[in-house]
């Protein structure tokens, strides 16, 4: 129950921050509907391309989101915020669980966002391909809502804006957000151990029936686990610094 | 109090043994032993770098000894901020903001197993005249009062404050310690650090002095004076060398600025006789007890003397 009071004005917070939604609402939309809008009858990696625009400005907003969420711990560092909390009951993982919790929030608001806009552009999928993007979309962002805990440990304030915008952008760039990259030969091997490649990939895949192929699975695993460890680290080099 | 996690009993103490901590070459803390009862007001007193900081971090956890032990209410620190029985307020610190300040303290409140009420915590901190604004509006003397309610919420048995007034004006801390007395007055056991010799001596019970990292005195107030038991005479006098002063007998230390002379005596019966004797132009002579910060310098000055 307690927690519970505490999440939510961590979910306050969030949703007060208009820069925050902004970013991860307001620009993949726009970008969506400038593009998307004036193809919507082409065709790009054989689905229609509005779908491949809306599940690509997806991939963006919400890693956008769960990264900034997360990368908010350095504000709350540098405000001394973070050693105000170790001094209460409140237990790390919770302080954490909650920054997490309202990057996801933030990211189904986007996504939310996006099917509408993707909607209104013509973009039609069965209940079950919704389903199935959804929660690959939602399992493709772990591995980036851990880097954001990771970047939030690692990062001074000064370098949160420039940093979230050219890792998020980067990894968009290379997961096909703003169109496929390379569609084939050696390069697309190296980039399908890119986790947001099969962020990008959710609506193909769920399109085709089924789930992601066991190798998207592993990639998404190792991104995490690693970015975990990492994570842990800065983490403990942080409290012991104080 | 049905929870076990909080029951103490009242035996329990803040016991600290051998703390020891260093920043690279420099020895913060040096076996550092302290005991303190349970619903006392303790003051931890000393000059900028002495090591109260560093001790009181120690005591709640915040920074690991390199060595000696803490047991709070027979705990770890640690064990002991987990169960809630710690209120505390660092010595800097900002508010996280898109919180108005009641939002904040509600949000803090609950964390703890057995908060006070907010609006209580808001009312003695002094922070209901502005908990509708948002925390990232409040001047510094404000956001020291939101943190003051913040300590206060956990509704602990043990506060701890670090240079809590350090922001504030004459008024807010005159406020400000008249709050911690309120709440010490519940049998509530708060230890604060201070650089300003009055408060200490106005709202402690017990004063521990702290000098380069050891304690330098302990006790009442009126004991660290006795300690000292000095007097300071203040005079006009021109045309003086200050080893004629020096000379007098009692006197312990001089200082002169242009005409005024000011004269530290552990025996000021005798230092005056010697003072008129001498100089038979010296006037506006003034003597009165040396107050805490004298026998402040005073005990600092000879734990240096012992350092060396």
């Amino acid at each position: 129950m307690t927690e519970l009071t505490y999440l939510r004005y961590e979910v306050l917070r969030t949703w007060r921050n208009r820069r925050f939604l902004v970013f991860s609402l307001v620009f993949p939309l726009v970008l969506f509907l400038a593009i998307a809008g004036p193809h919507k009858h082409l065709t790009i990696e054989h689905i229609s391309f509005p779908l491949y625009w809306m599940t690509g400005m997806i991939a963006w907003g919400t890693m956008v989101a769960v990264i900034s969420s997360g990368a908010r711990i350095a504000a709350e560092r540098a405000a001394g915020w973070t050693r105000q909390l170790r001094i209460t009951p409140l237990p790390t993982w919770s302080y954490f669980s909650a920054k997490i919790f309202c990057g996801y929030m933030m990211a189904i608001m986007s996504m939310a966002v996006l099917f509408a806009a993707g909607t209104f552009v013509g973009v039609r999928l069965d209940a079950v391909q919704w389903i199935v993007m959804i929660a690959l979309l939602l399992v493709g962002l772990i591995p980036f809502a851990v880097m954001g805990i990771m970047f939030g440990h690692l990062l001074k304030v000064d370098s949160l804006g420039p940093a979230i915008g050219g890792v998020t952008s980067l990894f968009a760039l290379l997961g096909g957000s703003y169109g496929p990259l390379i569609t084939g030969g050696f390069f697309l091997s190296i980039v399908k151990f890119i986790p947001s490649y099969w962020l990008v990939q959710a609506s193909k895949t769920a399109l085709q029936g089924g789930g992601w192929p066991l190798e998207a699975w592993i990639v998404i695993a190792a991104w995490t686990v690693v970015l975990s460890v990492v994570a842990v680290r800065v983490y403990e080099r942080d409290t012991k610094r104080v | 109090m049905t929870d076990p996690s909080r029951d103490v009993s009242p035996v329990d103490t803040i016991v600290a043994r051998g703390l020891t901590k260093s920043f690279g070459a420099v020895r913060a803390v040096r076996e550092l032993d302290l005991t303190l009862q349970r619903g006392t007001s303790v003051a931890l007193l000393g000059p900028n770098g002495a090591g109260k900081t560093t001790t009181i971090d120690m005591l709640i956890g915040l920074t690991k000894p390199d060595a000696g032990t803490v047991s709070l209410f027979g705990r770890s620190p640690n064990e002991a901020v987990k169960a809630g029985l710690i209120g505390a307020m660092t010595q800097t610190g900002q508010l996280i903001d898109y919180l108005s300040v009641r939002e904040l303290v509600t949000m803090m409140a609950a964390i703890y197993p057995a908060p006070l009420a907010v609006d209580e915590a808001l009312s003695i901190s002094g922070a209901d005249a502005f908990a509708d604004r948002q925390t990232r509006k409040l001047s510094g003397g404000e956001t020291q009062r939101v943190r003051f309610a913040i300590a206060l919420v956990a509704n602990a048995e043990l506060l701890v404050l670090d240079e809590p007034t350090a922001a504030l004006d004459v008024e807010g801390r005159r406020d400000f310690w008249n709050a911690m007395r309120a709440f010490a007055a519940r049998g509530k056991t708060v230890v604060f650090a201070t650089h300003y010799l009055e408060e200490a001596d106005a709202y402690a019970d017990r004063i521990v002095l702290i000098s380069h990292g050891r304690i330098a005195a302990d006790g009442a107030p009126t004991e660290i004076k006795a300690t000292v038991g000095g007097r300071i005479i203040r005079a006009t006098l021109p045309d003086v060398e200050s080893s004629n002063l020096q000379a007098l007998r009692g006197v312990t230390a001089v200082d002169r600025k242009g005409d005024a002379i000011t004269l530290n005596s552990n025996d000021s019966d005798a230092t005056l006789r010697d003072l008129l004797n001498t100089f038979a132009s010296v006037r506006d002579i003034e003597v009165r007890g040396a107050g805490l910060e004298e026998a402040f310098l005073e005990l600092t000055l000879d734990s240096d003397g012992a350092d060396s």
